[in-house]
């Protein structure tokens, strides 16, 4: 009977979630150095830094069903169980996608042209960068709970999220742009090289949409 | 005359573990969240415990001692056998404190009230007839222990919305809460001893006009709030440990708050719980000094503070543990949030003390803890645990009826 008051307190997913979406930016920020390596061909650090990507993403997997198991329909929050849960799933797309931009890169032992190395480079940082805004808007989910989803916090999130779309309007014209510099240069390339170019191209820019939608996602929370 | 030792001796006995294993479990509930929330460490918490308990039990406990003591059973049938409401009360003590330890054993939520209700009411229906008892005093109490858990809830809802309009939702948290938390000392304070002094101190023999009674209250909530303010200025924000909005800080200064709450919330739990051990005590050494049902005796203190005792001794061996369990699972009740739901609970519990109606502190606590998570306070609710609650609520009043109303006969075939 004396635990009648602590076990009325399911575990909370706000922690959870702010580490799960830490996870799945230090997965994405991986994509740096991995795609470093692969300009400069260097297969051992490729190797390698693909297998910290696996990892982190691993992780991230694991702690996305440990934060599904704690959150049974039963739970009583001041925000719906189903927004969170989504929230989640496109936090954890976040180190999905990295891991498929590695994995395709690693799977077709493929390179990335010298004309178009930094501009790839510059992409795959802007990427990084929403990500990291996103954890940024994230990590303020406590600070939300505590303020009740209203007030001043709210705006502060608000302005979070604005920045986000800003870093990933920013991705879209690079995506652009390095996708025009790809076609100026792409009849030298191998046809189906240059295929899976552009596909490694919008895979990645796709870390950027998952990050935004991490955004949505937590705007709808504001909303309630 | 030995036949009475053995009465009020048994009676002590069965009430000094009663007002033990209250004070083992029970007070940590009272206790936990203050742990919980960093407010006050362990030690802390025991010794805050120990004396704001035993001065309510002392203080506040009479009304619903008496209420257990002569309230609920109708006597008038058994005038001329005062033995059976003897034999009654001591099954009474040892059902309810059997089926708290079996129900703890087993990890249900119970609660001591209700267990203590249902067992006077057990023997008194069965062992001596359901004319004895007192059913529109019953009727009452069971409604009041659907009542004071929304009534604690609406007070917490209330005060955690005006903690998030007031300060929590501000640009500027902390200095928000730094000019408000003093006010809600002053609330917390003034309530509790506002209904102390009406309620309460008649019973060690004080009476002080109802002009005073405000006076003095006020003087006391007054004198506590500028104590608060003066800790709550030391406070200062730690630039490095937390982000722009400083909710850590302000949970600092909240826990302020939360010590004063702590206290009041130890108070009423002694005020009201104090009962469920010695108020079948009391009625026994009544009967057994003087030999008859309705002698018009008083309350000896020192019934009072066996009570007391027993609840400071079970918080000082078993509580420590409890608490600290408890309060490591409730860390989602932020001071912020904990105050809220404690000063709902207390004001609730000490408003019944006064009354004399016997409720369920935690029960009251848990409906306080709701209303703030009707707030959008806290993080995660389990329903489930809500669900069961509510169901122990239930099956504890036939189960503790059905022990007391087994010892009442055990006991009438073996005592003298």
């Amino acid at each position: 009977m004396a635990n009648m008051l602590a076990n009325i307190f399911g575990s909370s997913p706000v922690r959870p979630l702010e580490k799960h979406i830490d996870l799945a930016f230090r997965c994405a920020k991986k994509l740096r150095p991995f795609v470093a390596a692969v300009i400069d061909k260097d297969h051992e650090r490729m190797a390698e830094v693909r297998g910290q990507i696996e990892t982190l993403e691993h992780e991230a997997d694991n702690m996305k069903k440990e934060i599904r198991l704690h959150m049974p329909k039963s739970l009583f929050m001041p925000v719906p169980r189903e927004d969170l849960l989504e929230l989640l799933l496109v936090q954890d797309k976040i180190a999905n996608r990295t891991k498929d931009v590695s994995g395709v890169i690693m799977g077709r032992k493929m390179s990335i042209p010298e004309p178009i190395a930094d501009k790839f480079l510059e992409f795959v940082d802007s990427n990084i960068d929403a990500a990291k805004q996103a954890r940024k808007s994230v990590r303020e989910l406590d600070e939300l709970f505590t303020a009740g989803f209203r007030g001043a916090e709210v705006d502060l999130v608000t302005d979070l999220i604005e920045e986000l779309d800003q870093i990933e309007t920013k991705t879209d014209e690079q995506q652009t742009k390095l996708r025009s510099a790809l076609f100026d240069i792409e009849k030298t390339l191998d046809p189906i090289d240059a295929i899976f170019l552009y596909e490694v191209i919008a895979l990645t820019g796709e870390i950027a949409d998952m990050a935004e939608r991490v955004g949505r996602r937590l705007e709808l929370l504001l909303s309630h | 005359m030995d036949a009475q030792l053995v009465y009020i001796g048994l009676a002590a006995a069965f009430g000094l573990f009663m007002a033990w294993g209250i004070g083992a479990n029970d007070v940590a509930n009272a206790m936990a969240t203050s742990v919980g929330s960093k407010a006050l460490t362990i030690k802390q918490a025991i010794l805050v415990a120990a004396i704001f308990e035993f001065a309510g039990a002392v203080l506040a406990g009479g009304e619903v001692t008496s209420t257990i003591r002569k309230g609920i059973v109708d006597t008038g049938p058994i005038a001329g056998e005062p033995q059976l409401l003897i034999y009654g009360m001591l099954a009474a003590l040892l059902a309810a404190g059997t089926w708290l330890l079996i129900a703890s054993r087993n990890g249900w939520p119970v609660s001591t009230t209700h267990s203590i209700v249902g067992a006077i009411v057990g023997f008194a229906a069965v062992g001596i007839g359901v004319e004895a008892v007192q059913w529109g005093k019953v009727g009452t109490i069971v409604m009041s222990w659907v009542v004071s858990p929304l009534t604690a809830g609406f007070i917490a809802y209330l005060i955690y919305r005006s903690v998030q309009k007031l300060i929590l939702s501000q640009e500027d948290p902390l200095a928000k809460a730094k000019r408000y938390v003093p006010v809600y000392i002053f609330l917390a304070a003034f309530t509790i001893t506002l209904v102390t002094i009406l309620k309460g101190l008649k019973h060690v023999g004080l009476t002080i006009s109802l002009r005073d009674s405000y006076i003095l209250a006020i003087a006391i909530a007054v004198g506590i709030a500028m104590l608060g303010a003066l800790f709550i200025s030391r406070i200062e924000a730690d630039p490095k440990a937390e982000k722009k909005q400083h909710f850590v800080t302000v949970e600092r200064v909240f826990g302020i708050l939360m010590v004063v709450t702590a206290c009041g919330m130890a108070f009423a739990h002694g005020s009201n719980d104090v009962a469920n051990a010695i108020g079948p005590l009391a009625a026994v050494v009544s009967i057994a000094t003087t030999g008859e049902i309705g002698a018009k005796s008083a309350l000896p203190i020192w019934v009072l503070a066996l009570g007391g005792g027993g609840i400071v001794v079970g918080l000082a061996t078993f509580g420590r543990h409890v608490i600290a369990t408890v309060g490591k699972k409730i860390t989602q009740l932020t001071p912020s949030r904990g105050f809220a739901a404690e000063l709902a609970a207390a004001t609730t519990i000490v408003i019944a003390s006064g009354t004399g109606i016997p409720i369920s502190t935690t029960h009251t606590l848990v409906g306080a803890v709701l209303g703030v998570g009707m707030a959008r306070g806290i993080e995660a609710i389990d329903l489930r645990v809500v669900a069961r609650i509510l169901v122990s609520w239930v099956v504890t009043i036939p189960a503790g009826a059905f022990l007391a109303i087994l010892f009442f006969f055990l006991f009438r075939a073996v005592l003298p």
